[in-house]
C-alpha cells in the first residue's frame, strides 16, 4: 500500500516543481550570465582576448600614476623602471 | 443541454482524441523513436538544455500557452450559438491543434531544439524567415493592442480588481528577489502572494472606497471630461496609458525580477481556477440556456467563428513555445506526444470551460440573445459575460458570486498583463533583429525598440471608436489577432509539412489542418478587407483595420506561393534531414 503521507507530499513537490521549473530555469540563465561576465574580467587577458575593462581602468591612471611614483622612489629607483608609465 | 454532459462529451473526444489519432500521429507519421537522443541531452548545458520530467514539462508547457485568449474567444464566439464554438474547439483541438503543438515540438527535437523562426530559414529560406518575423511582429501587435483593450475594459467593469492588480506586482517582484537572493523555496511565498491578491479583491468588493472606478471618478458616461471625451473614453485613456507605462517598464527588466513570479503567481492562480470551476460544474450541473445555434446573426459564422477562436482550436503561439523552451528539455522523444498532444488539449478544456460559463448565465435563451444581440455586442461584452458566468459557477463550490466574478476578473487580468508583458518583450526583440536584418542599428537598442513597440501599440488600441466611445474599441482588432495567430499555425503546419515530405512520409494529418486554416484566413480578411473596411461596401469604413487586414491577406497568399513553391519541387532530404 502506498503512504499516504508520502504520496500527498510527492504531489505538492511535483506541483512545486512544475511551477517553478520555468523561474529556476531563468535564475540559473542569470546566474551563468554573470559568471561568465566575471570570468571574462578576470581572465580575458590570460586566454589573449582583450580585457573590455582596460579602457574604463584608463580613468584610474591619474591616481594610480603617484603611486606608482612613490613607489618607485621607495624601492631606490630614480626614474620609472616600466616604458609604458612615465611619472617622470 | 446539461453544462455537465457536455463538458463529459468533450472531454472524452479530447480523450480519444489522445488515445488514438495521437497514437497514429506518433507511430505511423512522426515515427517517435525513443532512442533518439534529444536535444536536451545531447547538449545539456542546465539552464535551456534540461532533461525534464514529462510532467513538470507539461504543466510547464501548459501554463505557458494558457491565457486570455482561450476565453476571449469562445466567450465571444457562442454568439453563433454554443453548437458551433464547441464543434470547432473539439474538433480543432483533435485534429489541428494537438498535431500543430505535437508536430512543432517534434521537428523542433529532431532539429537540435531550434525555433520555428530558425527551422523557417532552413528548410524554404531567407525570405520565409522575414515573412514568419513580419506575421509575428503582427500578431504581437495585436495582442499588446487586444489585451490592452481587454484589461482597460475589465478595469472600467470591474474596479474591484484593481487593488489586488496592482498589488501583484510588489508581491511578484517581492518573490523574485527572495528567490534569487536567498534561493529559498517558492511555493509558500507564492502562497502568501495569492493569499493577499484575493484577500484584497475580497475586501475591495465589500468595500467600495477600495474600487478605483475611474468612470465615476470623471462624473460617469454624460459628462465629457476634457478634450471631447466622457467619462467612459477618458477612464479607458488612463487605463491604457498607465498600462503602457506598466508594460515599458515590466518588458525592459530582466525576466526573472517581475515576469517570471508574475508567472508563478499565475500559474497557480489557472490551476485554481480551473480546478474550482470545472467543480462547480460537476456540482452545479447548470442548464445551457443559451440557443444552440443562432438563425438570425447579422454576420455568417463563416469563416468569421474560426478566426474568432483561434487559441482553444488552434494557435501560433504554441508552436513558438513547443520550439523555443519545451523542445530543448524533452527527456524522450516519445514524450512529445504527451506534452505536445496534451498541451493542446489542456487549452481546448479551457476553451469548453469558457463556452459553460457564458452559456449558462443566463436565466433564459432570451435573455441570452438580448445580450448577444450584434457581433459588436458580443465581441465587447463576451469576456464580462466569461466573469459573471464563472462567479456564477463558482456558487457550486460555495463562493459567493460577486467575490468569485472579482476573483475571475483578476486570474483574467494577471493572464492578459503577463500575455501583455510578454509579447511586448518579444516585439522588441523582433523590431531589433529586423533591425540588424536591414541595417539599422538604432532599431537595436533595447529603449528604442521598446518604445517603438509601446507607442504603436497604444496608438493601435486607442485608435478604433468602440460604441463608448474613443479606445473603447480594441475588440475590432480580435479578428486580426485571430487570423494573424492561425496565419503563424498555418506556416508552422506547413514546415512540418516539408520536413515530412522531406523525409518521404504522408504529410496530409499536417497539410489538410494548414489548407484549411489559410483558407479560412484568406476567406475572412478577403471578404472584410474589401467588402467592409475598404469603403466599397456599405459598412463605414476604417484606414486602420484596412491596413493591417489586407498585410494578413497579404502575408497569407505569400505563405501559399511559398508552399506550393516548396511542395512542388522534388527532392530528397536535404542536409537538414540528415542531421535529423
Amino acid at each position: 500500500m502506498v503512504d499516504r503521507n508520502w504520496s500527498f507530499k510527492r504531489l505538492i513537490e511535483l506541483y512545486d516543481e512544475i511551477i517553478s521549473h520555468p523561474h529556476k530555469t531563468e535564475i540559473k540563465r542569470e546566474l551563468r550570465d554573470e559568471d561568465d561576465i566575471f570570468l571574462l574580467l578576470c581572465f580575458s587577458e590570460l586566454l589573449g582576448i582583450p580585457n573590455p575593462v582596460s579602457y574604463y581602468t584608463l580613468e584610474l591612471y591619474p591616481t594610480i600614476l603617484e603611486r606608482f611614483h612613490d613607489w618607485h622612489l621607495r624601492m631606490g629607483m630614480e626614474k620609472s623602471p616600466l616604458e609604458g608609465i612615465r611619472c617622470c | 443541454m446539461s453544462s455537465l454532459l457536455l463538458a463529459a462529451i468533450g472531454i472524452g473526444i479530447f480523450l480519444l482524441g489522445y488515445r488514438y489519432y495521437s497514437r497514429f500521429i506518433a507511430d505511423r507519421i512522426f515515427r517517435l523513436d525513443p532512442n533518439f537522443v534529444t536535444p536536451a541531452h545531447k547538449y545539456k548545458d542546465g539552464v535551456d538544455f534540461v532533461p525534464t520530467n514529462k510532467f513538470v514539462l507539461w504543466g510547464h508547457h501548459y501554463s505557458s500557452v494558457a491565457g486570455a485568449a482561450p476565453i476571449i474567444g469562445p466567450a465571444i464566439a457562442v454568439y453563433w450559438g454554443w453548437l458551433p464554438a464547441v464543434i470547432w474547439v473539439v474538433v480543432g483541438t483533435v485534429f489541428a491543434a494537438g498535431v500543430h503543438d505535437f508536430g512543432t515540438l517534434v521537428l523542433s527535437v529532431r532539429n537540435k531544439g531550434q525555433s520555428v523562426g530558425t527551422l523557417a530559414d532552413k528548410l524554404i529560406g531567407k525570405r520565409a524567415k522575414v515573412l514568419f518575423l513580419f506575421i509575428i511582429l503582427i500578431l504581437v501587435l495585436m495582442v499588446n493592442a487586444v489585451f490592452a483593450w481587454a484589461i482597460a475594459n475589465l478595469f472600467v467593469n470591474f474596479p474591484a480588481t484593481i487593488l489586488s492588480i496592482f498589488i501583484q506586482i510588489p508581491l511578484a517582484v517581492w518573490i523574485g528577489y527572495s528567490v534569487y537572493k536567498r534561493k529559498g523555496n517558492m511555493l509558500i511565498p507564492s502562497i502568501i502572494a495569492l493569499a493577499v491578491m484575493y484577500g484584497s479583491a475580497i475586501l475591495a468588493t465589500k468595500v467600495p472606497a477600495l474600487q478605483v472606478d475611474l468612470v465615476k471618478w470623471f462624473g460617469g458616461e454624460e459628462t465629457t471630461v476634457m478634450f471631447g471625451l466622457n467619462g467612459v473614453s477618458m477612464a479607458f485613456f488612463v487605463w491604457i496609458i498607465v498600462l503602457m507605462v506598466y508594460v515599458y517598464i515590466a518588458s525592459t527588466l530582466p525576466v526573472w525580477k517581475l515576469l517570471q513570479p508574475r508567472d508563478y503567481i499565475n500559474s497557480h492562480q489557472l490551476v485554481l481556477g480551473l480546478v474550482i470551476l470545472y467543480l462547480g460544474v460537476l456540482f452545479m450541473n447548470p442548464e445551457i440556456t443559451a440557443p444552440a445555434t443562432n438563425p438570425n446573426a447579422d454576420i455568417s459564422m463563416f469563416p468569421l467563428l474560426f478566426i474568432t477562436i483561434a487559441c482553444g482550436a488552434i494557435s501560433g503561439f504554441h508552436g513558438l513555445v513547443s520550439s523555443g523552451t519545451s523542445s530543448k528539455q524533452l527527456n524522450n522523444e516519445t514524450e512529445a506526444r504527451f506534452v505536445g498532444y496534451l498541451g493542446a488539449v489542456g487549452e481546448g478544456m479551457l476553451a469548453l470551460l469558457a463556452i459553460i460559463a457564458v452559456t449558462t448565465l443566463f436565466a433564459t435563451g432570451a435573455d441570452f440573445s438580448a445580450a448577444y444581440s450584434s457581433f459588436a455586442a458580443a465581441s465587447s461584452g463576451g469576456l464580462g459575460n466569461f466573469i459573471l458566468g464563472a462567479g456564477q459557477l463558482a456558487t457550486g463550490v460555495l463562493i459567493p458570486a460577486d467575490i468569485a466574478s472579482t476573483i475571475v476578473a483578476v486570474i483574467v487580468i494577471s493572464f492578459a498583463a503577463t500575455s501583455l508583458d510578454t509579447s511586448v518583450r518579444l516585439m522588441r526583440y523582433i523590431i531589433a533583429e529586423l533591425g540588424s536584418e536591414y541595417n539599422l542599428p538604432v532599431l537595436t537598442k533595447a529603449h528604442v525598440a521598446t518604445t517603438i513597440a509601446v507607442v504603436t501599440s497604444a496608438a493601435l488600441v486607442l485608435l478604433p471608436q468602440g460604441p463608448k466611445g474613443f479606445g473603447s474599441g480594441g475588440y475590432l482588432l480580435w479578428p486580426l489577432f485571430g487570423t494573424s495567430n492561425q496565419l503563424l499555425a498555418g506556416i508552422s503546419l506547413l514546415l512540418i509539412s516539408i520536413w515530412l515530405k522531406n523525409q518521404g512520409r504522408n504529410f496530409m494529418p499536417t497539410f489538410i489542418p494548414m489548407v484549411f486554416l489559410l483558407f479560412m484566413t484568406i476567406w475572412a480578411m478577403g471578404k472584410q478587407v474589401i467588402f467592409e473596411w475598404s469603403g466599397i461596401g456599405t459598412v463605414d469604413t476604417s484606414i486602420l483595420l484596412f491596413i493591417f487586414g489586407a498585410a494578413i491577406l497579404g502575408f497569407a497568399i505569400w505563405v501559399i506561393i511559398e508552399a506550393l513553391a516548396v511542395l512542388s519541387k522534388k527532392q530528397g532530404p536535404t542536409d537538414i534531414n540528415k542531421s535529423a
